[in-house]
């Protein structure tokens, strides 16, 4: 019975509860003792008893004191019992309920039956000797670094909940932490870019011209130099103005080349690319675009019926538009919008809107079929009469 | 029967589509009731089942593989109706009675042939004039008995005839 301690009745990280009984009497080698009525679980590495009176007061006995087993089945009047044939305790144990006992034995009573199956669980546990796989700190010894599953209660659940809080915190750190960096070296790019920009421009002759050209376009594309931030041109109505004039100024070029049109998605793609780490926020893009027309600048936004929004070089007129589409449609024979889109070089969204257009003013008329939309020059009004 | 000589329109694609384009629309629901009124008139009918005619060749090309859809037929038909070729049969718009001539000018056909044979202020039964034998030949031959009475009817509003019903068989006097 020496070899018994006091315990919390927690288990260690690496232990798992294997098998439990109610109603189990500790006998001291034939003599009773107090902990005669119990609750007794089995471990991977000990043997548990808790009062069921008192739930505070739990007792463990190391399986590696365990050097045997014996069964004692049950009489008359007696329940049937395990016995237990202990070694030698090791000197430093912690405080247990007997400092000094004269038996190297001791029984558990099972009074509501169990034992067979307790006893069979307890060989299997002796066998495997998993308890010496990792030898198990001592509660004592981590006293100060209880894993949160150790404490139960609402305070348990709010160490652990602080201590999750705590690490999302640090990996949240260290994800931006690379981004910072990138951010720097992003700064680093632009301005290695500004100063090829310069050193290409004092050094003009010793390159060819078309070599200039060629390189600096690459430049440009790779980025605007200097964006227009809320940081550098404040909040109100100065801030979209100098955006409208940027914008212009960088999608004039790329708008007049894919057909004078270019959906305000593209827009918002090259745009934010150019840009590179300071975005734009869509609602920023869309309200400088409608500033432009107000600014007299060489695009506008345009809405079409279906909803697309494109922003479109002032250069293209609705009329020419409509003729020139006709006079694609007269000249291949009716197209889809696909096929419009393949001629035109545009994508399929814009080549269906000229041709809704065209629609509209009376140049085309369409061919609904379950293969799709096709559009015919409009004989109804140029062959009918 | 002779072929029909079918228009241009009919061997064109977005013929068989209604068109949003107002304009354009309004030139095609044109050429529309004039295929349909022609069509009837060749065929000599007189009444267009709806269920019927969405497979028969007027709506439906076949070489073309393209047909009027229900609710096309419909714009067209009510175009037809607007303009008062056309009378709903029932409600349901499922048959309708197609008139390529308004019944007062097959009152003036058929005074004009009773005037040419001389038989003014004679009874004639309506079978006589639609099915009889002396009508053959005259387009009003076979016509639909509706219209036929319609016909007499606005000749009677200009008194130059009067339908009479003797013993459940109708028959009609000129004057």
């Amino acid at each position: 019975m020496d070899r018994f301690s006091w315990c919390d009745g927690s288990l260690y990280p690496d232990e798992s509860l294997v098998e439990q009984q109610s109603g189990v009497a500790v006998y001291d080698g034939q003599d009773k003792t107090a902990f005669n009525a119990g609750f007794l679980m089995l471990t991977t590495h000990r043997i548990l008893w808790r009062d069921q009176r008192n739930r505070n007061c739990v007792i463990s006995l190391p399986l590696a004191n365990v050097s045997g087993v014996d069964e004692q089945p049950s009489g008359f009047t007696k329940s049937a019992k395990i016995v237990l044939h202990l070694s030698a305790g090791a000197p430093g144990r912690p405080p247990g309920p007997v400092t000094q006992s004269p038996h190297d034995y001791i029984r558990l009573s099972f009074r509501e039956l169990g034992q067979q199956e307790f006893l069979r669980s307890l060989k299997e546990e002796m066998k495997k000797r998993r308890w010496e796989a990792q030898p198990a700190a001592t509660p004592a010894s981590n006293n100060s670094g209880l894993l949160p599953r150790q404490r139960p209660g609402i305070v348990g659940i709010e160490r652990s909940i602080q201590q999750k809080n705590k690490e999302t915190n640090k990996n949240i750190s260290q994800a931006f932490q690379d981004l910072r960096n990138l951010m720097e070296k992003a700064k680093d790019m632009v301005g290695l870019s500004k100063t090829i920009a310069t050193k290409i421009k004092d050094k003009q002759g010793e390159i060819t011209e078309d070599e200039t050209v060629k390189f600096k376009s690459y430049l440009l594309s790779m980025g605007i130099p200097n964006p227009v931030t809320r940081e550098t041109h404040g909040t109100g109505d100065k801030y979209y103005t100098e955006l409208a004039r940027q914008l212009a100024s960088v999608l004039a070029k790329p708008v007049e080349d894919c057909g004078g049109m270019m959906t305000m998605t593209d827009v918002y793609c090259r745009v934010n690319r150019a840009r590179g780490m300071e975005l734009l926020s869509p609602e920023d893009l869309l309200h400088a675009c409608e500033l432009m027309e107000m600014l007299a600048l060489p695009l506008r936004l345009r809405t079409f019926d279906s909803g697309v929004s494109v922003l479109q070089a002032r250069s293209q007129d609705e009329e020419e538009i409509v003729s020139k589409t006709s006079s694609t449609i007269q000249d291949k024979g009716p197209l889809t919008a696909e096929q419009l889109a393949q001629i035109l070089g545009l994508s399929v969204i814009l080549a269906r809107e000229r041709l809704l257009l065209t629609e509209k003013m009376g140049g085309v008329c369409r061919d609904e079929t379950v293969e799709g939309l096709k559009f015919y020059p409009n004989l109804f009004l140029t062959a009918g009469s | 029967m002779a072929d029909f000589d079918w228009p241009w329109q009919y061997k064109f694609p977005p013929f068989f589509s209604i068109q949003p384009n107002i304009e354009t629309r309004k030139k095609q629901l044109e050429a529309w009731c004039t295929l349909v009124l022609t069509y009837q008139k060749h065929m000599k009918q007189y009444n267009l089942d709806v269920n019927e005619a969405q497979n028969s060749e007027l709506f439906y090309n076949k070489q073309l593989n393209r047909r009027l859809n229900l609710d096309a037929m419909y714009t067209v038909l009510e175009e037809l109706r607007k303009r008062g070729n056309l009378e709903w049969k029932d409600k349901n718009r499922s048959a309708c009675t197609l008139m390529w001539r308004s019944p007062a000018e097959w009152g003036n056909m058929i005074y004009s042939w009773i005037s040419s044979r001389a038989m003014n202020n004679t009874v004639c039964t309506l079978f006589e004039l639609s099915e009889g034998e002396d009508s053959v030949g005259q387009d009003f031959h076979g016509l639909d008995k509706g219209i036929l009475l319609r016909a007499l009817k606005s000749l009677e509003a200009e008194g130059k005839a009067e339908v009479i019903d003797f013993d459940g068989n109708e028959g009609v006097k000129f004057f």
